[in-house]
């Protein structure tokens, strides 16, 4: 099972830091990573494996949120299906 | 999966209000027959709560999971007077009130089938049930209520239309101190389809099973900023368009839908891909018709043009999913879309032309707010113009009207929520009851001439 993550917001010091400082807290292996910046703006995707987490998807969904809030950006877990069913027949 | 796939499903869910309008669980109340009042509301009462007790959890398990919002949890059951006839008695009130309690305890918005199928006749269970109707709406908070008066197999049963003129009326009565609001929770219909899970006209259908899932998706705004890009382009660019936005809209609801029966252990019964409007700016099947290149809903060229938005929503969604079934293709309500509302407000869209929009569109009449000093007769032929529209076209019509007590044409009515707020719009003041007080049946139409 598979989750990505995306992260939208105003560029600063330390947003990968503090995504990645939880996930690896909650054993949640990272599988892949993209990154843009656009004027100023982050835009990350983080494909991460699911399958085994500390705790249940739903709270693991309130917690990066939580998380983003305190950064300042928004941070939202989702389940791979919504993606893969909408864009693949 | 590429970052862009990623950030179209989001700025869709985000910007473009994409969501999952409703799950709704149909349970069939065959078995909780008895000749005791109090027995039958006592087995309706723990079927209800036992097989919907996880499902709004499970909804918002699911919302959180994927991330998209899914705006209403909702139940469905077998139509009243079915499921009651058994019962010694001559009111259905009592059932309405269990049906109340039990979505309240359940926590879901509404709940449907407080309903009557009489397209060909009334039963005594028909008539204690539509005699009910006004009390039940005005006692009651969640509870929907539906009468199908005709069918193309069966013709119109004009008694019953007639019937219902008056019963809208006292419904009207009934709830005037709230603008008559009971009337936004009754449909009359024609066609009726047995498996809708959009209000009020929802209830589960006596060929249903034992108890099933569907779920209704809506996506106008998403529709809407599609066409933003194409603008100018021609038809098949149109068409190709709404197409493959349909598409989308309607895999999401499919995957909420399986998941959804996965994890409450009942079977998935079908996706009703249409475009239900909310008053939310950006929301709106009007909007839609601006974009297409008309100045307001109501404009010349309006039926042409939501019958290629009801036909393509239609093509694309059938591809995504192998389930359609409901009433799919696009609702033209008047309170519930805020473009619809404005076109009304500046003289653009008249009774008349939402009549023959009707033909076109998924459903029918919806949600409009008409002078409470109209008469049951023409309520009663307004319903008689939509059931044959619907009766000779093989399709689904319905009529949703709210004559508000009190309120004349240009008045705002204020409904709340997602019923909106409506202008009160002109009725044709021309007699009719010498049409609708023949009473009897109008025999259903011929079908081997098509043309």
């Amino acid at each position: 099972m598979k989750g990505i993550i995306t992260v939208l917001g105003k560029d600063k010091v330390g947003i990968i830091a503090k995504v990645c400082t939880y996930l690896a807290g909650h054993n949640l292996n990272i599988l892949d990573i993209s990154q843009t910046i656009i004027q100023d703006y982050f835009n990350m995707m983080m494909i991460v494996d699911i399958s085994a987490p500390s705790k249940s998807f739903e709270e693991i969904v309130e917690d990066l949120q939580q998380v983003g809030e305190e950064i300042g950006v928004e941070i939202k877990l989702q389940h791979e299906d919504i993606f893969n069913i909408m864009h693949r027949i | 999966m590429s970052i862009v796939e990623v950030q179209e499903t989001n700025k869709m869910i985000r910007e473009m209000n994409l969501d999952v309008r409703t799950i709704t669980m149909g349970i069939s109340l065959m078995d909780c027959a008895h000749a005791d009042m109090r027995v039958f509301n006592q087995n309706v009462y723990d079927k209800i709560t036992r097989s919907a007790e996880k499902l709004v959890k499970t909804g918002e398990d699911l919302e959180r999971q994927f991330g998209v919002p899914i705006v209403n949890k909702r139940i469905s059951v077998t139509p009243i007077s079915i499921a009651a006839g058994a019962v010694h008695t001559d009111t259905y009130v009592p059932v309405a009130e269990v049906l109340d309690k039990a979505a309240k305890e359940v926590g879901v918005n509404f709940i449907g089938g407080f309903s009557a199928l009489v397209q060909k006749g009334c039963t005594t269970g028909d008539r204690i049930l539509i005699e009910s109707i006004p009390e039940a709406l005005a006692v009651t908070e969640r509870v929907c209520s539906s009468v199908n008066v005709g069918s193309s197999r069966s013709g119109i049963n004009m008694d019953a239309v007639k019937l219902m003129g008056d019963i809208i009326l006292q419904t009207a009565e009934r709830t005037k101190e709230r603008d008559s609001i009971g009337c936004a929770k009754l449909v009359v219909f024609c066609n009726a389809v047995e498996d809708n899970p959009f209000m009020a006209g929802a209830f589960h259908g006596v060929g249903e099973r034992e108890c099933v899932i569907n779920v209704g998706v809506s996506g106008p705004g998403v529709i809407k900023r599609a066409l933003e890009e194409v603008k100018g382009h021609d038809f098949e660019t149109l068409c190709e368009t709404i197409k493959r936005t349909a598409f989308k809209v309607t895999r999401v609801g499919q995957l909420v839908a399986q998941e959804a029966s996965k994890r409450l252990g009942v079977p998935f019964g079908i996706i009703d891909l249409s475009l239900a409007p909310t008053p939310l700016i950006g929301d709106s099947i009007a909007e839609i018709f601006q974009v297409m290149g008309l100045e307001e809903a109501g404009a010349p060229g309006t039926t042409a043009a939501l019958a290629i938005l009801n036909d393509n929503v239609k093509k694309g969604g059938v591809m995504a999913s192998s389930y359609v079934g409901g009433l799919s293709g696009a609702f033209i309500p008047v309170s519930e879309d805020h473009g619809m509302i404005q076109a009304v407000q500046r003289g653009a869209l008249t009774l008349e032309k939402l009549e023959a929009m009707t033909c076109v569109c998924s459903v029918g009449l919806d949600m409009i707010a008409i002078p409470g000093s109209t008469s049951k007769e023409t309520i009663a032929g307004i319903i008689a113009d939509e059931a044959a529209i619907g009766m000779v076209n093989n399709k689904t019509t319905a009529v949703r009207v709210i004559p508000v007590i009190g309120k004349e044409v240009g008045e705002m009515v204020e409904f709340g929520g997602l019923l909106g707020y409506a202008p009160v719009m002109a009725v044709n003041k021309f007699d009719c009851s010498g049409f609708v007080n023949r009473g009897g049946r109008i025999p259903a139409p011929i079908h081997s001439f098509k043309n």
